[in-house]
């Protein structure tokens, strides 16, 4: 039996450090070769590391939400023959460069002893294996009954002992554990619960990156109305006509028409601003950012070079996007390099938003909900489709005049749709 | 016409599964009725298990009486024993009569009203006993099952069931035993004991069908050293002059002398005769279907026991009993034994619990399997049984034990660990880690373990 130690991994960029954002093995857990052990997250993306080797974990090298030098002891997996670590006296811990996010305090190495080993013809006795599904789940009489009586179905529950046998312990576990907020009563007991969440991973990276555009960006928000009645007939008309054969448009990819020629005479809104540099880059391509809610979090994929490609095919890549972001597929490229971003909450988009600007972007439109409405036109109220666009700036860069003229510009593209398609 | 009774449960069987269901209901206090035909008790008690163990034991030390008398290697010198067929009879029944007296004490201690007849079902929710009509809120059918007869070899005069086998008035010369399953080699071992010649003819190739090869070679070996003749691959055509007509797998005719024939070809669910089918419940096979809670595809009519089907097993039938009776109280409970076991009790014993490795492998398990023998166990050296061992069969993933099996002299009593470690989910460490009192047959459960882990100490 020998140790293989997997260190952190170089992911690029020139980065030092990584944070863990998740273990998927424990100690004692036997791994295959390729199976993935962990997440790992840059400024740019989550990298899932696999194990090269197949063997039982012995060690983890850190928590979840901690940032870990690249280089230092990632995990330890006893293998089949020798291995690639000579035991040292001192194991890791020195490479550790943060303090774990978490407020539980625990040694950085969450360290078991490994299973016994025995004479040798067999191997030692795995450590309980989660149940595959359609396996019986394994309990004492005794439990079986309580959980009957509780009108617990056993199979639910995750067993801690050998085996993967379901205890006493786990039982109560099963029973005690908190239930979503949805199926407690609405009870007038004051209640002295609370719950603490460690703000790791893609949280702490939103944290970080909005404190970061709200200190440093001198934020403006202008907020206008667009007429989007002809928008939406055409936008059905197209889908009737050629919805079978392109797919579906939604308005989003017709947004990104109109940013894509408004952004044409508006160039100093198409930038980027490095504020530590002084220097502003004005695009010639534009990468709309398209901000998007995954399960744990925001993201923003990035739909690349707008400008150069038609109305279905910017459909089908901010379709793309938006589910690779959503699944955590989404590449490091994918994930950065927007000029401008564009964000929306469709139906929950509300009257009117004040959009953080996606640094170092200079510009983002927020897009708010579509209703009809009675508008007055040509002195006769009359029933029109009707929606706001809140849109936020970087006022260090970028004048209010400017930024006014390029919301009218899109309001009137959007409001007059043939013009979205004049070269 | 007698007034209507009126109950909350009616249950049709004294046996195991209707007796413990009777109790157990007095016990949450509901009001029950009991119905039985015959004897408090059941088969089990009256001609199964318990009186066939008592002629076992009679035979038993007849047989050791004599092999000391011929000089055994013990050093107990005596003459030769004669056996008084009529005391021994009546010792047996001493202690039926006993159990059932127990049965019928433990009721009326618990209330239960006790119905001496026979119930013919009128519906689900009504049962006549002769003019006595009962009607309840549940029905439990409890009844149990009959011996499976031959057609060419119909009860009376010399050709009898178990139930006679039981109850000898005399010995026979020679006894042919159709069957070679558990209950004809029960008794025909006994017979032999006692001094009688015995037959076995068996349809199929092997003794103990239902058991593996491996397991079943010490009891092959028994037959052999006592003498009993076996015909496997032989089928039955019927007994005329003093002889069985045999055919053997070739199709030839072949004449079996025998002055007593016991028939032992299996035990059948008791559906007929009280009227069931009126009910049209759901069958499974020969036997009334139930579910998880033992309930019929009626509502609130119940079955445990023999009448559901295989296993058919005293000890089955008395959980169902229980369980049954918790849940017309209200309770959720749900029949899932992780393991139920079996025992034969030849010569020697056998006892069953899980799987087997070859069920095991069918279930796409990925096993260890490994034995001990009790020719190291120092034990079974003291009780002259040198043939025999226990086998564990455990998943080579997690260790956890899925089956047992073992054979050997009184291994009947290590029923109660293996099917324990069976329902505790226990894993191979846990077995090799309880420390087994010395000198017990029980250390080979324990050594059975260690080897599968690779380290047996005592081989």
């Amino acid at each position: 039996m020998g140790t293989h130690v997997i260190k952190m991994p170089d992911i690029g960029e020139g980065i030092a450090q990584v944070e863990l954002v998740e273990w998927f093995v424990k100690v004692g857990d036997v791994v295959g070769e390729d199976q993935v052990v962990a997440d790992v997250m840059t400024d740019k993306a989550t990298v899932e590391i696999p194990s090269p080797v197949s063997g039982t974990v012995l060690a983890l090298g850190g928590q979840p939400g901690e940032v870990m030098a690249v280089g230092s002891e990632l995990i330890r997996i006893e293998v089949e023959g020798s291995g690639n670590h000579v035991d040292s006296p001192t194991p890791i811990a020195q490479a550790t460069v943060a303090e774990p996010a978490t407020s539980t305090p625990t040694a950085a190495m969450q360290g078991a002893p490994a299973p016994h080993t025995t004479a040798a013809t067999t191997a030692p006795a795995p450590a309980a294996a989660a149940r595959q599904p359609g396996e019986k789940p394994l309990a004492s009489p005794a439990v079986r009954k309580r959980a009957l009586e509780a009108g617990v179905e056993l199979r639910y529950v995750p067993g801690s002992g050998p085996a993967g046998r379901i205890l006493h312990e786990d039982l109560d576990a099963f029973l005690h554990a908190p239930k979503s907020a949805d199926l407690r009563p609405a009870g007038q007991a004051r209640r002295t619960d609370s719950e603490q969440i460690a703000v790791i991973g893609l949280r702490r990276k939103i944290a970080e990156r909005m404190q970061d555009a709200k200190r440093r960006v001198a934020h403006f928000s202008y907020v206008e109305e667009v007429d989007v009645t002809q928008l939406e007939a055409l936008r059905q008309q197209l889908n009737q006509q050629y919805g079978q054969q392109r797919g579906k448009l939604t308005l989003l990819p017709l947004l990104v028409r109109a940013l894509v020629v408004a952004l044409r005479d508006f160039p100093q809104i198409n930038a980027t601003y490095d504020d530590q540099a002084q220097v502003i880059t004005r695009h010639g391509a534009v990468h709309v950012g398209i901000a998007t809610q995954g399960d744990n979090g925001l993201m923003v994929p990035v739909l690349r070079h707008a400008e150069a490609a038609g109305l279905w095919d910017n459909a089908q890549e901010i379709i793309r996007l938006a589910q690779a972001a959503r699944s955590n597929k989404a590449s490091r490229e994918e994930l950065s390099g927007s000029t401008i971003t564009l964000t929306s909450l469709g139906a929950l988009g509300g009257i009117a938003s004040t959009p953080v600007v996606n640094t170092p972007e200079v510009a983002i439109v927020g897009v708010n909900r579509m209703v009809e409405r009675a508008v007055v036109v040509n002195g006769q109220i009359v029933v029109r489709t009707m929606m706001n666009l809140s849109s936020s700036f970087d006022h260090r860069v970028v004048d209010g005049m400017d930024a006014a003229s390029f919301i009218q510009a899109v309001r009137r593209l959007l409001e007059q749709p043939a013009c979205l398609f004049v070269e | 016409m007698a007034e209507i009774l009126k109950t909350t449960l009616l249950i049709i069987g004294g046996g195991p599964g209707g007796y413990v269901a009777a109790i157990r209901a007095g016990q949450l206090g509901i009001p029950t009725v009991l119905v039985e035909g015959q004897a408090l008790g059941g088969t089990c008690l009256n001609v199964g298990c318990i009186p066939s163990k008592a002629l076992i034991h009679v035979a038993e030390h007849f047989h050791q009486a004599q092999r000391q008398a011929e000089h055994g290697e013990l050093g107990i010198d005596h003459s030769a024993p004669t056996l008084d067929l009529a005391r021994s009879v009546a010792w047996k029944d001493g202690i039926v009569e006993r159990l059932t007296g127990g049965v019928a004490a433990l009721l009326k201690k618990h209330k239960v009203q006790v119905i001496h007849g026979w119930a013919q079902i009128v519906d689900g929710k009504t049962v006549a006993v002769g003019e006595q009509r009962i009607h309840c809120e549940h029905l439990l059918l409890a009844s149990g099952s009959s011996n499976v007869e031959l057609p060419m070899l119909r009860l009376g005069d010399a050709v009898i069931s178990s139930t006679e086998a039981l109850t000898p008035a005399s010995l026979p010369q020679h006894l042919l035993v159709v069957g070679a399953g558990y209950i004809g080699l029960e008794l025909g071992i006994a017979y032999r004991k006692l001094g009688v010649q015995v037959s076995v003819v068996e349809t199929r190739e092997r003794i103990l069908p239902s058991y593996d090869a491996e397991l079943t070679a010490p009891v092959a070996d028994t037959l052999k050293t006592l003498g009993i003749g076996l015909h496997l691959g032989h089928s039955v055509e019927g007994y005329e002059d003093g002889a069985l007509r045999l055919r053997n797998g070739a199709g030839e005719q072949l004449q079996l002398a025998g002055d007593r024939v016991l028939v032992a070809v299996g035990r059948r669910p008791r559906t007929h005769g009280f009227n069931l089918e009126s009910l049209q419940l759901r069958m499974n096979g020969p036997a009334v279907a139930v579910d998880e809670r033992c309930q019929t595809s009626m509502r609130n009519v119940w079955a445990i026991g023999d009448v559901t089907g295989e296993p058919m097993l005293a000890h089955r039938a008395m959980a169902q009993g229980e369980l049954v009776a918790e849940v017309i109280a209200g309770k959720p409970r749900r029949f899932q034994p992780a393991a139920i076991a079996a025992v034969c009790f030849t010569d020697p014993e056998l006892v069953v619990a899980g799987l087997t490795p070859e069920q095991a492998t069918a279930q796409g398990l990925d096993c260890l399997v490994a034995q001990f023998p009790f020719a190291a166990n120092g034990r079974a050296m003291t009780l002259e049984s040198r043939s025999g061992f226990v086998r564990v069969v455990a998943r080579r993933d997690n260790h956890l034990v899925v089956g047992w099996q073992a054979v050997g002299v009184a291994v009947s009593e290590l029923s109660t660990a293996f099917a324990q470690s069976l329902e505790m989910g226990a894993c191979l460490e846990d077995i090799a880690g309880t420390i087994h009192a010395h000198p017990t047959l029980g250390e080979a459960v324990q050594e059975a373990a260690l080897r599968a882990l690779g380290h047996a100490l005592h081989l």
